[in-house]
């Protein structure tokens, strides 16, 4: 299991050839209190960079982008009762799409742990 | 969000506390403002409605108008004064009482709103006025203003001094404790306190829809009574971004968004802004327009709307029941102590009835909506009984 990150603080954590997408603890913390996502369709197939979800804070609208191409798997259902969540826990119950990776060669391009952390710091 | 280089932006006497405090500095009518503090915006607002929020309203534009020759009769003075500023705006000015704060809108030929403002009469001199314009407009208002004092009277912009506001239902424990006298004011009435060394002009107004004041302090003192005030643990400092759910909620339309220089006061829904005294005489900027539309000549008018499912921001469009469009959302967001969507919009005329169910068309997916009445959370302002 790796996890990888992208510039506009989305990460992706793959399992074989699914990965699971959320935003950061840096991402969520920036918005503020996030009061509703809107999530992608199950069967709906993204290409990198395509809008995937939408988290609103009390103030704005915020695009989430697919880090990566594939087709979305599942949704994270619990955050539309409780869109909190992407704050409490961002990389675990805060998740918000599964999505089977059509080009694994894409997951190289996107940055490591520390790429990340040195973008954020 | 363009972020305008933090060089050019203006810094109010208080900047220096908010960065300190951890506030998330944004640019906001040419001033470096905190949105939030670490707390958020969430936080922010509701302890504001179940405490008091103290907010940095700096940017905003205080200023005087004094009458220069004074006869030493008080009534004719203030009419000569209220003369002077009545015809920019649609308010009755030589009606007020002394100390009275009286919110009102500067109009363009066309009746179109060019600001919204609050114009007060002084309890104690004669011939003078406190206005207060808001901060993206106040060049041009304080130009507007300037020209209407000409030779009679002197026009003093304060814009320099800082300006307060400590809003939510424990405001006024918090400021009697420092300043007794303020306990004699009812809303929309203001008056100069001693506050140790500094004489502060307070005001029992505000935009949040709570009780609360707004102070008018010297650049010099004001680090000072923004600590004083947070040295009580009822009062925690609140950002743009509590600040603005906050006026929502109370059903306040904010300038630039709500309110532009095409929208009427009738538009607008601000009728009661339109004093009985000046719509007789039909003596304000647009009165042709205004009057007519008062009579029922709407093409649009604004509407509280509560929305189902994601917020529906400025800009959104409202359609009606069949996904006609009618309208636009001028302000719309989450409301905390809701807990839900709401919006403000213009919608057409025959759309406008409390209950009536429509739709928002949020990222092109139509939500449903129904228009409420405004205020969406009820004012809670301390009125005197006279």
């Amino acid at each position: 299991m790796t996890t990888k990150f992208t510039p506009d603080h989305e990460y992706i954590r793959v399992e074989g050839s699914t990965g699971t997408v959320g935003i950061t603890s840096y991402a969520q913390e920036q918005l503020g209190d996030i009061v509703f996502v809107e999530l992608p369709e199950v069967g709906k197939v993204l290409k990198k960079g395509d809008e995937a979800a939408v988290v609103e804070s009390v103030k704005a609208a915020s695009e989430i982008y697919a880090p990566v191409s594939g087709t979305v798997t599942a949704v994270n259902d619990a955050l539309n009762g409780e869109p909190g969540m992407v704050n409490a826990d961002p990389e675990a119950g805060g998740w918000m799409f599964k999505i089977e990776v059509s080009d694994a060669g894409e997951l190289d391009k996107l940055l490591d742990a520390d790429g990340y952390a040195e973008l954020t710091l | 969000m363009a972020e305008a280089r933090s060089e050019d932006l203006l810094q109010t006497p208080l900047y220096e506390r908010h960065v300190a405090a951890g506030g998330r500095i944004v640019p906001f009518g040419g001033y470096a403002l905190p949105v939030q503090y670490p707390t958020g915006i969430m936080a922010e607002h509701k302890w504001t409605r179940d405490q008091a929020g103290l907010f940095d309203v700096s940017h905003m534009g205080p200023s005087f108008l004094t009458l220069k020759d004074r006869s030493g009769d008080a009534e004719a003075d203030h009419a000569a004064v209220a003369a002077l500023v009545e015809p920019l705006i649609c308010g009755d000015i030589a009606g007020l009482k002394p100390g009275q704060v009286r919110y009102t809108l500067l109009l363009n030929e066309t009746g179109g709103a060019l600001d919204d403002l609050m114009v007060a009469r002084s309890p104690r001199f004669p011939g003078a006025l406190y206005v207060v314009v808001n901060a993206g407009t106040k060049e041009a208002d304080f130009e507007l203003l300037a020209k209407a004092a000409g030779d009679k009277a002197d026009f003093q912009r304060v814009d320099d001094n800082a300006l307060l506001a400590l809003q939510g239902p424990e405001a006024v424990g918090v400021l009697t404790a420092m300043v007794p006298g303020v306990v004699e004011l009812g809303f929309m009435q203001f008056g100069a306190f001693q506050w140790e060394d500094e004489e502060l002009i307070i005001s029992r107004s505000g935009y949040t829809g709570e009780d609360g004041f707004e102070l008018l302090c010297s650049a010099k003192n004001a680090a000072r009574l923004w600590d004083a005030f947070l040295d009580d643990p009822r009062v925690k400092p609140i950002g743009l971004g509590a600040r603005d759910s906050l006026r929502l909620e109370a059903g306040l339309p904010l300038y630039g968004h709500d309110l532009d220089e095409t929208v009427s006061p009738i538009e607008a829904d601000l009728g009661f802004a339109v004093s009985k005294r000046r719509r007789e005489a039909a003596d304000f900027p647009g009165a042709a327009r205004i009057l007519s539309e008062r009579e029922g000549q709407l093409t649009r008018k604004r509407v509280g709307l509560i929305v189902q499912g994601a917020p529906a921001r400025e800009g959104a469009e409202i359609l009606d029941a069949s996904g006609t469009a009618i309208g636009v959302v001028t302000s719309g967001g989450f409301a905390p102590s809701l807990g839900k969507a709401i919006a403000l919009g213009f919608v057409s005329p025959d759309h406008t009835a409390i209950g009536t169910q429509l739709q928002v068309s949020v990222r092109g997916r139509a939500q449903p909506a129904e228009i409420v009445p405004t205020p969406f959370v009820p004012h809670r302002y301390f009125r005197k009984s006279v």
